[in-house]
């Protein structure tokens, strides 16, 4: 939301968006100058501050009417710089600064800080360089800003995915930041453009100026596409199941959890503030497309994974594709884009990833660490042998399903009701099958976790409890965000909250779970010890079919993260998109 | 032609020069050349956006040449990160080639990670 006068002054506690940009920045200058012995000392100083301007910001929010203003040097837009919150700002804000601080919680007893090793020094300084990038996209109020911010993002990223310096986290590292490069110049061209036409770059003034014509499409199209490469929507993934199963698992779960939410934090700004719908309701209709596809093919080759954190890499794919539902059901009946319940759902789905698929990534490290491997036909009796990490999984998995009161059973509602009020039924299957898609996954690793042992599991290295609690808090925190007060932060209409704890609380964990457990059955190839030879039999010919389709779509996955395929899958995004908006205006 | 048509043009080829190295070229090294080609053409593109004066009343606009001074630096900032990771992926692998972890990534039971 947009405050209604232009930006002129700074607003009461409108020194809190500084704060939250400058403190981890100078956490990372401080462990830089202290040297590696402190680093992770600073880092933990700086966890606490962080998180209390970020509780300050969300109280202050509402008592500023919705909006936070800072004008830099107090020169107002065109020419100065405004920093700028609202609701929306705020719960991205609070959730980062919730998540960080458990993922620092988590990886404290593996970087701890050593002479020989430069990794650990190098986790904290990026941990909070990751943060202040993230604020400072949440609260950046012109496009240039955001700009600078998402590269700083990019360039604290990149180093994290090669953090034990093998050749293939490295490769995946230099595959993430070349494609992130090439995304981040279309964003550059299209700010150019759009300065060119306006004369400024504040997103309240560009708001107020922006009307559909040619250059101003053509700038939208080159910077929705932009983002879409950083935030690996499919076709533009190539770079993501690498990187993010590559590296340690704390930084998996920041990169997944968090750093593609920064680029699609700044897609939403773009349609639902600078440009207030312009790229109308045939391009919306593309990224629900590309969002739909990125549903079926990252579940069903999620599905098909040997190894726990590819499969969780590629279920990321499917969540982020799942996000993209909410443009196109942003629009109403009319054709108007709304600020209504699409976007807060996409929003709180957002955060309820951010903070599920976060705690499943740790999860999945506890067990890696424990085990030795993560080969997902290996799990057998680790239940037993670490009951935390598995109910952690298993709870952040509930949460993704969208079972009742979790942020993503909200969501879902709001969604849902978008969908009914705009006339899109289509959405409603994708919005469903989602759920059960996600339930697939997370009911063929527990199946498998939960099943007894042929020998008794040795573990090679205890995990300390605090890791696996650090996870479990971030994943009950995504199973009770639904019961939050988001209505003075979120656009959410009036009988958006069904009750959490109904009858109908029971179905929506009850049927996601069987379609779930059905899909397991016929995507996924590997054996299960448990399985009944007689069912087996029963459906051979329709899991045979099951599985050549399964092989079908990861050879066409195969195919399209090659460099020159997805490359010029952008190139057509790119295209697809302006035409339709050039053809809708 | 106006000079603003002329360097209109330019930038334009060098975005298509640069993209098309980016998209075929299978060289990490060359690919990167083939960007900071890619965004010496926006960077120009700045520069002609103020040289018409888009903000109101301004014969020569100053605020790109600032957006643009920012640019080179992120720019800079990008090809240093991606030669540093080059140089090590060479030192640690003894070739730069992106191609190897293409296929078939998830297949090997036992790549480490974790």
């Amino acid at each position: 939301m947009l405050p209604p006068a232009p930006m002129s002054a700074t607003t009461a506690g409108g020194f809190l968006l500084v704060l939250s940009i400058v403190l981890p920045v100078a956490g990372v200058l401080l462990a830089f100058a202290l040297g590696d012995r402190y680093v992770r000392l600073v880092a933990f100083t700086i966890m606490p501050l962080g998180l209390a301007i970020a509780a300050a910001l969300v109280l202050a929010l509402p008592r500023g009417g919705g909006h936070l203003v800072y004008l830099l040097g107090a020169w107002p837009p065109p020419l100065g710089v405004a920093l700028h919150a609202d609701g929306l700002s705020a719960v991205m804000i609070a959730a980062t600064a919730v998540v960080i601080p458990a993922v620092a919680v988590y990886a404290a007893p593996e970087f701890r800080p050593a002479a020989a090793a430069r990794a650990p020094a190098a986790f904290w300084m990026l941990l909070l360089a990751i943060w202040g990038a993230l604020n400072a996209i949440f609260v950046g109020g012109d496009l240039f800003t955001l700009y600078v911010a998402l590269e700083l993002l990019t360039f604290a990223t990149v180093p994290l995915v090669s953090l034990d310096g093998r050749a293939e986290t490295l490769q995946a590292a230099l595959r993430y930041l070349l494609f992130a490069l090439l995304g981040s110049v279309l964003y550059l061209a299209g700010t150019a453009l759009l300065y060119g036409l306006y004369g400024a770059l504040d997103i309240v003034l560009l708001s107020r100026r922006a009307d559909a014509q040619l250059g101003t499409l053509i700038a939208a199209a080159l910077m929705t596409t932009g983002l879409l490469a950083k935030t690996a929507l499919f076709p533009l993934h190539l770079w993501l199941p690498p990187a993010h199963a590559g590296a340690p698992a704390a930084a998996s779960a920041i990169l997944s959890g968090l750093v593609v939410k920064g680029s699609l934090f700044i897609v939403i700004r773009l349609w639902f503030d600078v440009m207030r719908g312009l790229p109308g309701f045939a391009a919306a209709h593309v990224l629900g497309a590309l969002g739909a596809t990125a549903i079926i093919f990252g579940s069903v080759v999620a599905l098909r994974q040997e190894r726990l954190k590819l499969l969780i890499a590629y279920s990321t794919l499917a969540q982020i594709g799942y996000l993209f539902l909410m443009f196109p059901l942003a629009f109403d009946v009319s054709g108007d884009l709304k600020r209504g319940g699409a976007l807060a759902g996409g929003v709180l789905q957002a955060i309820s990833h951010a903070t599920a698929k976060a705690a499943m990534f740790m999860a999945a490290g506890s067990i890696y660490a424990g085990l030795g491997h993560d080969r997902i036909t290996g799990l057998n009796g680790v239940a037993r042998a670490q009951p935390l990490s598995v109910l952690t999984f298993a709870l952040g998995g509930v949460a993704l399903m969208g079972v009742p009161p979790s942020g993503a059973s909200l969501a879902k509602d709001l969604l849902l009701q978008a969908a009914a009020e705009t006339e899109q039924w289509w959405w409603t299957i994708l919005l469903q099958a989602g759920g059960v898609l996600t339930a697939a996954y997370v009911v063929l690793v527990l199946a498998h976790a939960l099943a007894p042992p042929d020998k008794p599991i040795a573990l090679r290295g205890a995990v300390p409890r605090i890791c696996d609690l650090a996870a479990l808090v971030l994943a009950l925190c995504s199973l009770l965000l639904g019961l939050m007060p988001w209505a003075s932060y979120l656009p959410i209409p009036q009988g958006g909250m069904s009750n959490p704890l109904g009858i109908d609380a029971l179905s929506k964990l009850l049927l996601p779970v069987l379609g779930g457990t059905v899909l397991a059955i016929l995507l996924s190839p590997w054996p299960h010890p448990l399985a009944l030879n007689a069912v087996e039999r029963m459906i051979a010919p329709l899991r045979r079919a099951c599985l050549g389709f399964g092989r079908l779509v990861e050879a066409v996955d195969d195919v399209l993260r090659q460099w020159p395929a997805a490359s010029m899958s952008l190139l057509l995004v790119a295209l697809l998109l302006g035409t339709l908006m050039f053809a809708g205006a | 032609m106006s000079a603003v048509t002329v360097f209109g043009l330019t930038a334009a080829a060098a975005v298509g020069l640069g993209l098309y190295g980016l998209i075929t070229n299978p060289q990490p090294l060359r690919k990167l050349l083939a960007f900071n080609l890619l965004g010496s053409g926006v960077f120009l593109l700045f520069g002609i956006i103020g040289r018409r004066g888009a903000a109101a009343g301004f014969g020569n606009d100053p605020v790109p040449q600032a957006l643009v001074i920012t640019g080179i630096v992120v720019a800079f900032a990008a090809t240093a990160l991606a030669i540093a990771l080059l140089l090590r992926l060479f030192r640690t692998a003894g070739s730069t080639t992106l191609r190897s972890d293409a296929p078939r990534m998830g297949r090997g039971a036992d790549a480490p990670g974790g």
